[in-house]
């Protein structure tokens, strides 16, 4: 599973973190993952968003408690009131197995969670 | 004597190894070009032995990618010859449902030697890019064989390559368009001629 913390839904970019992650959906199915997107934005903003990016994912509401998974996690900015950009790979023993935090303004893209599976699903030798 | 050695930076240990610090950056490996510029596949311009590359994976619906198009234009005038530019296909299908045929559309008239003709037109007239006929009568100018462009295009001949673009895109942490990548590592700048100048020519 690929569990993405991300500030907020609606930035102001034609492609942001999630809708990239609704394009390579294919390519995480691939290795059998399941995506979820979480943020501090209530349902209904997450639903109207996920309908206007076509997002094929579920996104998880981090509304009430606030910020109380984020910060389980380790990935929430109390002083802006936001979750990080954290991505977690999460194995089927609910382990997980990589972590990434970006820096402030910057979407990580797909290629550390692909390279994450990726080594996941190396048959062991 | 000493018995231990370096144990001293230890975390607090309230801390979860995730959190954030606002010095992410200080460690942070930016994405690195996976796929390297192949000459004979990619489309480039400026000397194939340039000192500096620059690298664009861009949309031709996207209206960042239209504002970026002038700021290429001037980081190639004020680099020269000392650049070598290349464009990559991004085309962002979920949001952008001319992307994928535009791109289609500048690759097929690149199979005929006018791919930048192509590029440089849909950007300069993003505005038509949801009416093929005006690209088309584009090509016509451009003395491309029209029938072949068209049936290239109405068969999705070059379909594959914009799909390689893509995935070889995604692989190299492309995470929106336009993603440029400055000497193979990926610009997280303004997409401005100055920083993407700057990005280029700073030794890192």
């Amino acid at each position: 599973m690929v569990l993405a913390f991300y500030p907020a839904d609606w930035s102001p970019v034609c492609t942001d973190q999630m809708s990239l992650y609704a394009m390579v959906m294919t390519e995480f199915k691939k290795f059998n993952a399941e995506v979820l997107g979480l943020s501090v934005d209530g349902i209904w903003c997450h639903l109207a968003f996920a309908k206007d990016r076509k997002l094929n994912f579920p996104l998880l509401s981090d509304f009430e408690p606030k910020g109380d998974i984020s910060r389980k996690y380790g990935a929430y900015k109390a002083n802006i009131g936001e979750s990080a950009r954290a991505l977690f790979v999460i194995d089927a023993n609910g382990i997980v197995r990589w972590s990434q935090l970006s820096p402030d303004g910057v979407n990580p893209g797909a290629d550390g969670i692909l390279a994450a599976l990726e080594q996941l699903n190396k048959p062991k030798t | 004597m000493a018995t231990t050695t370096a144990t001293t930076r230890r975390r607090r240990a309230t801390k979860t190894p995730l959190e954030p610090t606002s010095r992410e950056i200080e460690t942070y490996d930016r994405p690195k070009l996976v796929v390297p510029v192949d000459p004979n596949r990619d489309h480039f311009q400026g000397p194939v032995k340039a000192p500096l590359t620059l690298v664009e994976y861009g949309d031709y619906q996207c209206p960042f990618c239209g504002a970026a198009y002038p700021e290429v234009k001037l980081v190639q005038k004020a680099l020269g010859p000392k650049l070598r530019f290349v464009f990559r296909n991004f085309p962002l299908t979920n949001v952008h449902e001319h992307a994928m045929l535009a791109a289609e559309t500048a690759e097929a008239a690149g199979a005929q030697g006018k791919f930048w003709e192509m590029h440089d037109f849909l950007y300069e007239h993003q505005e038509t890019i949801g009416d093929h006929t005006v690209a088309q009568g584009y090509a016509v100018m451009l003395g491309l064989d029209i029938d072949r462009f068209e049936s290239e295009i109405r068969q999705h001949v070059h379909v594959k390559r914009i799909k390689e673009d893509f995935m070889g895109g995604v692989r190299s942490g492309v995470n929106g368009t336009p993603t440029f990548y400055v000497n193979g590592l990926r610009h997280d700048g303004p997409a401005e001629a100055k920083a993407i100048i700057k990005s280029l020519t700073t030794k890192s």
